[in-house]
């Protein structure tokens, strides 16, 4: 079962991309990218939390009774969860305000449960720390793509800054800051993903 | 716009439909997509899970308010609601499902492979968090919680409808199963998005 460190990161990022191959987490993928900055704390949050309940789950691994082995993983990833949400709080209040519920759902985020289950309980730590951290990367490259799309015609902003010369050229996209501008970009990005990077056929 | 003079009913049924309708679990707040996605395939299965999701969602909104106001809030415990409540779910899951099993062979295999699924569902979980963000009392809370499910319930019906269309149709290589998905629910957001600024809660 042993796999390079390459290949884990590789997977992780591209070729088993969490988003767009696997089609898990995208409840936060939506709700959280229509400001750049909410993204960036919500990557943070997904990779803190699947990096480090990897690397826990993968440590216990041979000593979790197989029969309560979900429960176990889900205190597990709710311990670390709770900690990704203090750290917010105490580091931007304003933001948490808005995020704040999407954050204690990353307990439920199917990519911290898909990892847990299919990669940190058949592996070794320092492997499995690997794979968290390379699915955590891949998860939040693609947010921030989108993010990168839905801030500027939402708002005219990136990061809260506005965009040179915006009153000359920039006219809101209201769809963008609503939520079926979200399900619009994050289709059109997987399509984009599936059909130009990913040359294999999907099936 | 719930005030205390409206009757007990009535700002129930306020809080559901525009759990329902206007604040659309799925297509407002994001919630539960996953299942929703790997599931919506067909129409009977979606019901199901619909069904199942309307059940849990309800009742542990109502549970984890009765845990969080009388358990949490009076020992100074608020931090760990998000263990608590998903313990909660976790065990609601497990004992429905240890019901249905004894009361009815005919339900639990209509219901029974959902409800693992159910537990990490982020709508349930999501619905209890949101709960939070207003003063309820748990009446409301119960229904906010019966309303996200139902919501939901709806939203995963219609969309299993579509996609048994779709299924005939020629779609995009890179754009077959998740993505043409992701696009009819962002049509279908659209027109949810007609019932915002009706209710205000």
């Amino acid at each position: 079962m042993a796999e390079s460190p390459a290949r884990i990161l590789e997977n992780g990022l591209w070729k088993e991309n969490p988003i767009y191959r696997q089609v898990l987490g995208i409840c936060s993928a939506l709700a959280v990218t229509n400001l750049l900055a909410n993204t960036l704390f919500m990557c943070f949050g997904v990779i803190f939390t699947v990096t480090l309940s990897n690397f826990t789950i993968s440590l216990l691994r041979n000593h979790i009774p197989p029969r309560v082995r979900m429960i176990v993983q889900v205190l597990i990833i709710a311990t670390f969860v709770m900690m990704v949400d203090i750290i917010i709080k105490a580091l931007a209040p304003d933001i948490h305000r808005f995020i704040g519920p999407y954050v204690g759902l990353i307990i439920t985020n199917c990519i911290i449960m898909g990892r847990a289950e299919a990669f940190a309980s058949q592996n070794k730590p320092v492997a499995s720390l690997l794979d968290g951290l390379a699915c955590g990367m891949g998860y939040s490259l693609v947010l921030i793509a989108i993010a990168l799309v839905r801030e500027p015609f939402g708002f005219g902003t990136i990061l809260g800054y506005a965009l040179p010369a915006r009153e000359v050229w920039w006219h809101q996209w209201t769809i963008m800051v609503m939520p079926p501008g979200a399900f619009f970009m994050l289709a059109i990005a997987t399509w984009i993903a599936r059909s130009v990077f990913v040359k294999k056929p999907a099936k | 716009m719930t005030t205390p003079e409206m009757g007990l009913f009535s700002s129930f049924l306020l809080i559901l439909v525009s759990a329902a309708f206007t604040d659309n679990i799925l297509l407002a707040r994001f919630l539960g997509m996953c299942s929703c996605i790997g599931v919506s395939k067909k129409v009977d299965t979606s019901l199901g899970l619909g069904l199942a999701v309307t059940l849990v969602t309800a009742s542990t909104a109502a549970l984890n308010y009765l845990v969080y106001q009388y358990l949490l809030v009076p020992l100074g415990l608020e931090y760990l609601k998000l263990i608590v409540f998903i313990v909660v779910i976790a065990a609601f899951v497990q004992i429905v499902e240890m019901v249905i099993e004894r009361v009815s062979e005919r339900l639990y295999n209509a219901l029974g492979i959902f409800l693992p699924l159910i537990t990490v569902n982020c709508a349930i979980l999501g619905a209890s968090l949101f709960m939070l963000n207003k003063p309820y009392n748990l009446m409301q809370a119960f229904g906010f919680g019966l309303g996200c499910g139902f919501g939901w319930f709806l939203a995963i019906a219609l969309i299993g409808g579509i996609r048994e269309k779709i299924n005939e149709s020629a779609v995009p290589k890179g754009l077959e199963g998740p993505g043409i998905t992701l696009i009819v629910i962002g049509i279908m957001a659209l027109a949810f998005v007609g019932f915002s600024g009706m209710l205000k809660v």
